[in-house]
């Protein structure tokens, strides 16, 4: 069993657990994520591990409220036990020195961004972040990110906090100012389907990390499935990260909203019944 | 350690030559093959219940007459483990079902199970002297080996196989489907400290997310697991060897030999147009959300899609599971699309049946080209050509060609891909040393399971690519008796 030891709100919506897994955090590396599953009912749903403490054994998961099972997640307690953690899965970021990273994330995507910036970061890189929202609440993890950030910029469409605007042009901003090595980009779909078409029109090797369905993460249902350079990936075992300029994002979208219907329905059923925590 | 061995066939005991006296071969002969008892075909689909409801005592008995307890019983040469079979059958002609049980599980530890899933027309029951020599119905060997099982089971008190005296020598299996539990067993009665590793959170690889509950109920799965547990195996779930733990930490832990039992658990695509399209999935995404995650169950989170037009890809039977289950979930058509006949078909033939009777379509001769889409992204038709049988190819089956100009197209909201399944690849990836064939199958050194590596054996779908629950089985003992050789230097 998991023990939540630590918990701690990051803002509207978005929670930081704590959680006992020795073993996992002893192998983690950034990049890495771990499927969770709460209660005999439970959804298995993947989730990246943005810090692992090897001493105290314990690995660190930031949950964005969206729906029934990060709902559940984000309602755990300390003392409570997670029923299932297994990992860590997905193949780890390349980290390398390269000069400037420009980290782009959007919405839940800062999340499993946060632990990409550290690991550049303290490869001893450059790191200029752009973190995007819709609204000033929603802006989740800045004071996080900053810690690992030379520079950061806030974008919101409605300019309610720090530029107002698309997350593309306040990338755009920063490439046009200097010379970015690397790019990462993490968040929904349609935006990084966006910023990939920005980085490849200034050719900057661009990883984005993507954020599909998946039920087991270890390669056995396809679920994840995505195109990238034409081919059939899956991005549990293959990915989760991808040459940015390669995926098909437009796929990617469809795919993702695929259970939407269902999900909702489920939703609205969970939030109706009283949510059990 | 205590070597356990088949017991020498006991033809010429007493009990067995009265037996045989009792009533003459030509009388026997004339006893019809008994008709297993089934749900309704209109009731079954509205429940996951088992759809075969088992022999009664006396169509056991009656069914146990049939056997000639031949001299030469061809039956056990086509067994992949070689249970005594007519030693087991006539003790249930002799009412003694739990003796029955216990030379069935010399050789097969999990009578219960095969019973159920063994495609016996083409195993045990095709080399019966009925069906290879007198040309009628083969006696029901797997009707009676799931009897005795159930019997056993039902009796409250299973026979638990002596173990041999503990040792402390640890032995790690990898993956908890047929073949790792097999192994598993065997480990723990030649007395060492066996621990089972499995990645998912649930015990029993394909048998728990593949094979549907109304093939083959969980309680069963659980039942054996239990026993294992009396015996002392240890089970970890949610660890994946190569990820959580390495071979080298198992062997940092103490492991002194391994058996990999991983399977041939990745999903197949036939990569045409289209095949992304939401609402194509593989059957094992399809059977894991129901089986598995209970998708379909009340209060349970993962969704599932409930199909009105049901394609489902393939004749195996992942594909009559998958079918079957689109049915139960209300679908109103729900087809197998098989490029080949009836004939070349490589489910179990009573799974066909069953599929039948339940009213799936059968599309044989058919085969998809490309997916279309409506706007939404989701599946709506597929265009498919007709196949023609031309010359047996290398596996024997006549191999199929599209016929010219005979695209149609067929509405389906949900495609279920099930054209096979590819070698599990996450412990080679973490153990380059390994040995694998250019289909990613482990290479092992014949009937003793060992692979390049010293102290690494493996078996089933991983060493063989699909195949079946019991030749996986089979292959975990067989390991599980190298392996107590290679640690006990004999
Ligand atoms: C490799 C990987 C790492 C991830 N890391 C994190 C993380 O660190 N923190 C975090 O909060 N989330 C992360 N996610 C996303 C997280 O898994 C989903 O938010 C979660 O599965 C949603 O489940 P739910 O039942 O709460 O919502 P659902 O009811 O399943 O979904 C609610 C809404 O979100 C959409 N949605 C469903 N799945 C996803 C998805 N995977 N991504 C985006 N939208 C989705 C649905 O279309 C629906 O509209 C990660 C996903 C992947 C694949
Ligand atoms: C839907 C379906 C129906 C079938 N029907 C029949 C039938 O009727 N009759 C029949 O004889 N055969 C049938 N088969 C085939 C049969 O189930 C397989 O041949 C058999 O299960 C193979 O057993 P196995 O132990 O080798 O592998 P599996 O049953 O695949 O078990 C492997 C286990 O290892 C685990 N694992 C993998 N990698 C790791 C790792 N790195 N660390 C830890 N654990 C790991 C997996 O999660 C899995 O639980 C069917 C198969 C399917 C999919
Ligand atoms: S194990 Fe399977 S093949 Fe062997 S006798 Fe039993 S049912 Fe037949
Ligand atoms: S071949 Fe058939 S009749 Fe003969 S012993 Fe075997 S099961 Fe009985
Ligand atoms: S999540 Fe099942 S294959 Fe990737």
């Amino acid at each position: 069993m998991h023990k939540v030891v630590a918990k701690q709100n990051l803002g509207k919506n978005v929670v930081r657990i704590e959680i006992e897994a020795p073993l996992i955090s002893r192998k983690r590396k950034p990049g890495h994520f771990v499927i969770v599953k709460i209660g005999r009912e439970g959804e298995r749903i993947p989730l990246t591990i943005t810090k692992s403490d090897t001493e105290r054994g314990t690995i660190s998961l930031i949950i964005q409220i969206v729906g029934v099972s990060s709902h559940k997640v984000a309602g755990l307690n300390v003392g409570d036990e997670v029923t299932d953690v297994v990992g860590p899965l997905g193949r780890p970021t390349h980290i390398e020195k390269v000069g400037t990273v420009l980290c782009a994330g959007g919405g839940v995507g800062i999340a499993p961004l946060l632990p990409i910036a550290e690991a550049f970061h303290q490869a001893g890189n450059r790191i200029v972040t752009v973190l995007a929202a819709r609204t000033k609440e929603l802006v989740i993890l800045e004071k996080e990110m900053r810690a690992f950030s030379d520079e950061l910029l806030v974008m919101t469409d409605d300019g309610s906090y720090g530029m107002k605007g698309l997350i593309t042009e306040g990338m755009e901003h920063v490439i046009q100012q200097e010379k970015i090595h690397k790019a990462v980009t993490i968040g929904p779909a349609i935006m990084m389907k966006y910023t990939s078409l920005l980085t490849k029109k200034y050719s900057i090797p661009t990883i984005a990390s993507l954020n599909t369905i998946m039920v087991d993460g270890t390669g056995m249902c396809g679920a994840c499935r995505v195109t990238v350079a034409g081919q059939k990936k899956f991005a549990c075992i293959d990915g989760p990260e991808f040459d940015a300029h390669e995926v098909d994002f437009d796929e990617l979208l469809i795919r993702l909203a695929g259970y939407k219907r269902e999900e909702k329905y489920n939703y609205k059923e969970f939030l109706r019944g009283g949510a059990p925590n | 350690m205590k070597e356990f061995s088949i017991e020498p066939v006991m033809l010429k005991d007493d009990w067995r030559r009265e037996l045989r006296k009792s009533m003459p071969a030509k009388e026997r002969m004339t006893i019809k093959r008994v008709v297993m008892p089934m749900e309704d075909p209109v009731e079954r689909l509205k429940g996951n219940f088992e759809v075969n409801k088992g022999l009664s005592v006396f169509e056991a008995l009656q069914e146990a007459r049939r056997c000639l307890d031949c001299a030469n019983p061809t039956c056990i040469q086509g067994c992949p483990v070689g249970v005594d079979i007519p030693t087991f059958i006539k003790y249930i002609e002799a009412g003694d079902f739990m003796k029955s049980a216990q030379v069935i599980k010399q050789s097969n530890l999990f009578p219960a199970i095969c019973g159920r899933v063994c495609p016996q027309e083409v195993q045990c029951e095709k080399t019966c002297i009925y069906y290879d020599k007198l040309k009628k119905e083969p006696v029901a060997i797997g009707y009676l080996e799931r009897f005795v099982a159930d019997y056993e089971r039902e009796s409250g008190v299973p026979y638990i196989p002596e173990t041999g005296r503990k040792t402390r020598i640890k032995v790690a299996v990898i993956g908890s489907g047929p073949a790792g539990l097999a192994a598993a067993g065997d480990l723990a009665r030649y007395g060492y400290s066996v621990s089972v590793y499995e990645a998912l959170h649930e015990l029993g690889g394909v048998l728990r997310y593949g094979i549907p509950e109304f093939r083959l109920p969980n309680d069963i799965i659980e039942f054996e697991i239990e026993n294992l547990k009396k015996i002392g195996v240890q089970f970890y779930t949610n660890i994946i060897i190569g990820k959580t733990l390495t071979h080298n930490d198992l062997k940092d832990i103490g492991y002194k030999a391994f058996f990999i039992g991983s399977g041939a658990g990745l999903p197949r695509f036939m990569n045409i147009p289209g095949e992304n399209h939401v609402g194509i999935m593989s059957a094992n995404e399809y059977l894991t959300r129901v089986n598995l995650m209970g998708a379909a169950k009340q209060n349970y989170d993962t969704p599932v899609f409930y199909g009105r037009n049901v394609a489902v890809i393939g004749g195996g039977n992942t594909a009559m599971d998958s079918v079957r289950t689109a049915k139960r979930l209300g679908a109103e058509r729900a087809m197998i699309i098989y490029r080949r006949s009836f004939n070349e078909m490589p489910a179990r033939k009573e799974e066909i049946m069953h599929a039948r009777e339940e009213g799936v379509e059968f599309l044989n001769l058919n085969e998809p080209v490309e997916y279309l889409a409506d706007e939404n992204g989701r599946v709506n038709r597929i265009k498919l050509h007709r196949m023609e049988l031309g010359e047996p190819d290398a596996s024997g089956r006549r191999r199929p060609f599209p016929v010219r100009d005979s695209e149609y197209f067929l509405e389906a909201d949900l495609v279920i891909v099930s054209i096979g399944v590819s070698p599990n690849p996450l412990i080679s990836m973490h153990m380059p040393e390994l040995k694998v064939t250019p289909y990613g199958t482990i290479e092992v050194c014949g009937e003793l399971m060992k692979s390049n590596v010293e102290g690494f054996y493996a078996g089933g779908d991983i060493v063989r690519g699909g195949a079946t629950v019991i030749a996986a089985m089979g292959d975990g003992r067989k390991a599980a008796h190298a392996i107590h050789k290679y640690l006990s230097g004999s």
